[in-house]
């Protein structure tokens, strides 16, 4: 599934022109990137928490030459999906 | 920020009633549940994708028993985040 078919989704459910549904879920994506740019947490209920993880600078090893490397701190996004999306995944069909 | 916050963010940012930055929301998070329990996966450009992902059976433990008990395999929602996300979190 793509952002066109859930912008064609919304476009249906709200009556908005296909432009527009497409904007508004643009819209939705950027605020989520921005809040996680500054380091923000979400908690969007039933669906899950969004939030950014620091993690420390170690030494790495390229697995191919077996050589060190130094890896620098970085941050990495987390999602903990939410009771309701965990539940709808675990009883799928199988 | 919570589901309202981002409802009224929308709403300003992309000049939405609330009512139907509301439905948005729903639609967006409610379409990313049912493709995951289709086996579908969800790829959003600049941002991420969503799949299921299978987490092997385990042997637990009951924490007041000390008994052991069998931890089905089962699929949990799992988000990738994309090459943009990543990059903007770590100052890029």
């Amino acid at each position: 599934m793509t952002k066109v078919e859930i912008a064609n989704r919304v476009a249906k459910e709200t009556g908005l022109t296909k432009t527009k549904a497409s904007e508004a879920v643009e819209s939705l994506l950027t605020i989520i990137k921005e809040a996680l740019k500054n380091e923000e947490r979400l908690e969007f209920r039933g669906f899950g928490v969004f939030r950014v993880r620091k993690r420390k600078a170690r030494t790495g090893r390229n697995p191919r030459t077996g050589e060190e490397a130094p890896i620098s701190e970085g941050r990495t996004i987390k999602f903990k999906p939410g009771k309701e999306f965990k539940e709808a995944i675990i009883n799928q069909g199988e | 920020m919570t589901k309202a916050d981002l409802v009224e963010r929308i709403a300003e940012r992309a000049k939405l009633s609330k009512k139907d930055s509301e439905i948005v929301v729903n639609t967006v998070f409610q379409s990313i549940i049912e493709a995951l329990t289709k086996g579908d996966k969800v790829e959003l450009r600049g941002f991420g994708s969503f799949r299921a992902r299978d987490r092997q059976s385990r042997v637990g433990r009951n924490p007041k028993t000390g008994e052991s008990v069998e931890v089905p395999s089962k699929k949990v929602p799992f988000f990738k985040p994309g090459k943009d996300l990543k990059k903007l979190v770590n100052g890029g």
